[in-house]
């Protein structure tokens, strides 16, 4: 059972008071957009193995939605970090680099 | 024969004498038995039999890993089957029964079929067997299979677990699994640097098998040092110790789970019967010991062939030797010990076959010197079937089997080596390593769990690291709870050596089939996995037929699959498999281990949750009114709503029509206080609406009310309701009742994700108000009345509810009957009906009002059957009912709801995806029976030719289907292929009942198609 620090009420919290909410920042497509890319945007997903962004809410506790990002294959956490930002910030991305040298994700990298 | 020796025995009390029941019969044991070690001591050799052959088994094991001694223990309400009768604490008027037999115990039907049928009985035979034909399975396979299959018998159905359970939480720094010496002093070298420790043992006594083995530690005799440590620990403040508590599960981030038996050993004394322990410990020492191997040769499923250790533990612990005259088999020193104990309590050992050319060290000498013959390289051949054991034929270990020598003998001790318990250490994805001189998988150290942090937080200690020999076993112990402790952030600590007496011991040689070339004959007779009853010859099948995956393997023959796990037989068929490959053991590799280590009790998993605290339970103010007024309650979410009010002498069909009834020609009232009551407020909160409403919302007028549908970003409708705007940067949003916590939590998602930057706040207040639905013909009147009363006469200061200051789809806050109250004039049921909100503190008494004040007017309550029925009159949706997550806004003829004045909103993209606005797309219809009659719910329709399959095409379905009290006839609505434009045709529905229903596509409103009932 996963334990992850909640970024804004500063609790360790147990996956039982947490819900998953999925692949982090995704961009939203609305009218206007493509088929293509409104299609990737509600059905495509990484689904690495290794280094992953999610979003996750503090639903038993604060209520709210933070991002995570993980080791999906040793479920290592590098760190949580606010849900209001379209990317993780530089002090995640410097974690993960100094844990797993080579990372990418997406459009990220180390 | 089995019996109790004279001597020995340290955990028993022979001053105190047990009575207990084997299958009815009375037998007698001591304080400190097991029901194992007390049957073993009543001559029950034969204590069950097995699953497919049915052949009999008696006692392999003396702890956990027992794979034959399963009963049924308990009666009535407190029956339990497959209780291994090795880790049962033996208690007076114990009663157990013996499982998996036909007509008894002694005389099996079962066992005569395996006889003539164990050859198609083979690894896969189920898969070969019942594919064809294929109706065969449905009424043939399918219920043979079932009658046949599973061990035990499963509880009455119609009795409750009489016994109550429960979880706590625990969290410490050092968390060590397994009480044995090894885990007594990680424990302790843990404690000495002021960590927080918890120590764990499964059994009812600390010490493991040490004191059985024999050996001195810190100079002192092994019991005694057990001794001295437990109090040692005990009197410290940071070291909690429970025993009778298993370490069942290693979890992800270091979450642990442990079982603890409080009063299985003591039934009646109270309390909690099982509690689990839901731990998160930073680092935990697994120092779980070792199973000893079996030995593969023909017949080892005799009853009376056993482990070597565990013979030893049986006379020991609990002074009972299985046989008289004991042939003991080896490829290993440890067996050695068991001779010199049973030569030590005056039993005959027969013959020590030692698998190896060159023999055993120090302790085969001593055998030698106390006159046993030892024979080198040989084996046994095959141990004569029967219901024990008398003969004995032993061979050379490297050959066919042949060139016998016949031994009497009543039993067997047996030894394949030891495999370290490495299954709470592999759970959560430690990696193992093959040790060549042990023959065994150990952890490999370098490849622990790891945690949320990326470091390993399992460390092992003693035997479950690998090592055997008590010198090795201490020091690795002591190591393993100092590095654990200094990985919980404590001090390190160098460790002090640990002295301990010493044996010289030969290696062990792998022996994984006896002799190494059995023929076929002997191969089908020599047993893996005991409790699903798979032999050597199956695995070696499985090979030939394919099956290179270990885990293919495993499900092909069901290796390991039973109850036990296969502790004991893991590893003796992956080395055949292995074999039959041509491959090496760690090439193979291992199934993977799963928690829990043992099977626990549903009871403790469940804890305290059963029944009525099962989960909560949700109340509106008025549900002690309801209760006492006939209520027939429906789970709705966590709230409890009535569905009728039955009033005595009626039936549940006959309330809701007279509530329909009553509701369109005078007066219902309706407990509407679980619907979801959202605030939105602020600067933005109208730009957010229009978002999450497909229709606008932003442009409401203050003190207006508007019905609205939201989305997923799929397109599919989501929730309903009614909205009203409060003031300039506050709107009140109406969910469904099932819909509150969902919407809420909706909003919030895309305000805290998408939108953050909005201003925009939103609170969930449904449980502040209590609301009720005044509807019918007479609802302005008793309001009007209720304010009369209020005003001495007069208005009196009461809400002007005239159509003129109150319109349809208006709401206004003010005073009704001296209540504080917020009344919407919205209408679900097409009657003239307010909807009035009231503080839920005053939702009861406000209720008894309406009730007084309407008895000239007709009122009844009524519940949420009626409130359907009167919705699909109107044809009005229902979410859930005409929505199943995969209908969108457009099907239901929602048009006009969706905004075409707005560049976006949620799900609007999605709704022109080409499927979406596919015209084939089944569209909502009212359906109306020719004959009157109501259409089956779900009820599919079928119109021309077959799909693939063969079956009907379907062309649509019901959603709703009531009888109508107001029109005298069933009344549905469904969705149909173009149903829309085939209005007045008939089409039809096969019922499950054999009928098919002939319905007429109509308009979905079938009641007052003007609304002229509810805009006066």
């Amino acid at each position: 059972m996963l334990i992850l620090d909640c970024p804004y009420c500063g609790v360790r919290a147990e996956e039982t008071e947490l819900h998953a909410g999925g692949e982090a920042h995704l961009k939203r497509f609305g009218p206007g957009s493509s088929d293509e890319d409104f299609h990737d945007y509600l059905f495509m997903r990484e689904n690495p193995r290794g280094v992953h962004f999610e979003r996750w809410r503090h639903v038993s506790g604060c209520g709210k939605w933070f991002h995570a990002a993980r080791c999906t294959q040793t479920l290592e956490v590098f760190g949580t970090y606010s849900a209001q930002t379209t990317e993780p910030p530089q002090q995640i991305t410097d974690a993960i680099s100094a844990k797993r040298p080579g990372w990418t994700w997406r459009g990220l990298s180390d | 024969m089995s019996t109790r020796l004279a001597k020995q025995g340290r955990l028993i009390d022979r001053s105190k004498q047990i009575e207990f029941t084997f299958n009815g019969k009375k037998l007698k044991g001591f304080a400190g038995d097991t029901l194992a070690s007390a049957l073993l001591a009543n001559d029950q050799m034969l204590v069950g039999r097995s699953f497919k052959y049915h052949r009999p088994r008696g006692l392999v094991a003396s702890g956990a890993e027992e794979p034959n001694a399963l009963v049924g223990l308990g009666v009535g309400d407190r029956f339990e089957p497959n209780q291994r009768a090795t880790t049962t604490e033996l208690f007076a008027g114990l009663a157990a029964q013996s499982q998996n037999h036909w007509p008894s115990l002694e005389y099996d039907i079962g066992e005569v079929n395996s006889k003539l049928f164990s050859r198609f009985l083979t690894a896969g035979f189920y898969y070969k067997m019942f594919i064809h034909p294929r109706p065969f399975w449905k009424h043939i396979y399918e219920p043979f299979i079932r009658q046949s299959a599973g061990l035990g018998k499963a509880p009455d159905t119609e009795l409750k677990d009489a016994d109550t359970y429960e979880h706590f939480y625990f969290f410490c720094d050092v968390l060590v699994i397994g009480g044995g010496v090894a885990g007594l002093q990680a424990a302790k070298s843990a404690a000495e640097t002021g960590a927080k420790v918890l120590v764990l043992e499964e059994k009812s006594c600390w010490g493991g098998r040490t004191p059985v083995d024999g050996g001195t530690i810190e100079g002192l005799d092994a019991e005694e040092w057990i001794a001295r440590t437990v109090a040692e620990l005990e009197a410290l403040d940071n070291v909690t110790l429970r025993s009778r508590t298993m370490g069942a599960g290693v979890y992800d981030h270091s979450y642990i789970l442990g079982y603890e038996r409080l009063t299985d050993h003591a039934p009646g004394q109270g309390g909690p019967r099982h509690r689990l322990w839901r731990i998160r410990a930073q680092q935990t020492v697994t120092a779980t010991g070792a199973i000893e191997r079996p030995l593969s040769f023909a017949g080892n499923d005799v009853p009376g062939v056993m482990l070597a250790g565990a013979m030893r533990d049986y006379l020991v612990n609990w002074g009972v030797t299985p046989g008289q005259k004991v042939l003991v088999a080896t490829n290993n020193d440890d067996a050695y010990r068991t001779a010199i104990a049973l030569h030590e309590a005056g039993v005959e050992v027969v013959r020590v076959v030692d698998a190896r050319e060159s023999g055993g060290g120090e302790l085969s000498d001593r055998v030698r010197d106390l006159g046993i013959r030892i024979e080198c390289g040989r084996a046994i051949a095959k141990v004569k079937d029967g219901k024990r054991v008398t003969k004995v034929a032993i061979c050379a270990q490297n050959g066919e089997g042949g060139a016998r020598e016949e031994i009497e003998a009543d039993a067997v001790a047996m030894s394949g080596g030891w495999s370290p318990v490495v299954h709470l250490w592999s759970h959560c994805g430690g990696k193992l390593t093959w040790d060549e001189t042990q023959a065994h998988f150990r952890p490999d150290p370098d490849r622990a769990p790891t945690g949320h942090d990326g470091a390993p937080f399992v460390v092992t200690a003693g035997s479950a690291s690998g090592p055997l020999g008590l010198a090795a076993v201490m020091a690795d112990a002591a190591a393993a709870g100092a590095k654990a402790a200094e990985a919980a952030g404590r001090p390190a600590r160098t460790v002090t050596p640990i002295a301990t007496s010493e044996v010289t011991e030969a290696p062990m040689e792998p022996v994984w089939l006896m002799p190494a070339k059995a023929d076929i004959e002997l191969r089908m007779k020599t047993w893996l996995d005991y409790q699903n009853d798979v032999k050597v010859s199956d695995v070696q099948l499985a090979a030939r037929e394919g099956y290179e995956s270990v885990e293919h393997t495993k499900r092909y023959t069901t290796l390991g699959m039973a109850t036990d796990q296969g502790k004991l037989s893991n590893i003796n068929g992956l080395a055949i498999l292995a074999d039959a490959l041509d491959a090496e053991i760690p090439q193979v590799g291992t199934t993977t281990f799963r928690p829990p280590y043992h099977p626990i009790s549903m009871g403790a998993i469940g804890g305290e949750a059963r029944g009525e605290i099962f989960q909560p339970l949700r109340k509106t103010p008025m549900y002690d009114w309801h209760d006492s007024h006939g209520a027939h309650w429906e789970p709705v979410g966590h709230w409890r709503r009535p569905y009728a009010y039955l009033r005595s002498g009626e039936s549940l069909h006959e309330a809701v029509n007279r509530e329909v009834k009553n509701t369109r020609e005078a007066l219902g009232l309706l407990d509407a206080s679980t619907l979801g009551k959202l605030i939105v407020k602020g600067p933005d909160a109208g730009r957010f609406l229009d978002m999450l409403y497909t229709n606008m919302m932003s442009t409401l007028k203050i003190g207006k009310c508007r019905y609205g549908l939201m989305c997923s970003e799929n397109g599919f409708l989501s929730d309903d309701g009614v909205v009203a705007r409060i003031d300039e940067d506050t709107w009140l949003c109406h969910t469904t009742t099932g819909g509150a916590d969902r919407i809420h939590a909706h909003m919030e998602e895309w305000l805290q994700t998408e939108w953050w930057d909005w201003k925009v706040y939103v609170a969930n207040v449904t449980e502040q108000l209590a609301q009720v639905a005044v509807v019918g013909p007479n609802a302005r009147r008793v309001l009007e009345k209720l304010n009369g009363q209020a005003g001495g006469g007069q208005a009196g200061g009461g809400m002007d509810l005239s159509p003129e200051a109150l319109g349809f789809m208006e709401w206004q806050d003010g005073e009704i009957g001296g209540f504080k109250a917020r009344a919407y004039r919205i209408s679900f049921s097409g009657e003239l009906s307010y909807e009035i909100a009231v503080s839920a503190s005053e939702g009861q008494a406000f209720w008894s009002a309406l009730i007084e004040a309407g008895r000239e007017f007709g009122v009844m309550p009524y519940g949420t059957e009626c409130l359907h029925i009167l919705r699909a009159e109107k044809g009005f949706i229902m979410i859930g009912d005409e929505t199943d997550g995969t209908v969108i806004p457009q099907d239901l003829g929602l048009h006009w709801a969706l905004s075409k004045k707005k560049d976006d909103y949620l799900g609007k993209r999605a709704q022109s995806r080409s499927h979406m606005t596919d015209p084939d797309r089944w569209q909502l219809v009212g359906l109306e029976t020719l004959d009157g009659s109501v259409l089956p719910d779900g009820a599919y329709a079928v119109g021309n030719g077959v799909n693939a399959n063969g079956q009907k095409n379907t062309i649509g379905r019901v959603t709703s289907t009531y009888y109508s009290a107001t029109l005298d006839r069933g009344i549905a609505m469904g969705l149909v292929k173009h149903g829309p434009k085939r209005m007045g045709e008939v089409i039809d529905f096969p019922g499950l009942d054999g009928k098919t229903y002939q319905a007429r596509i109509v308009d979905p409103v079938f009641y007052d198609k003007d609304g002229e009932k509810q805009n006066v």
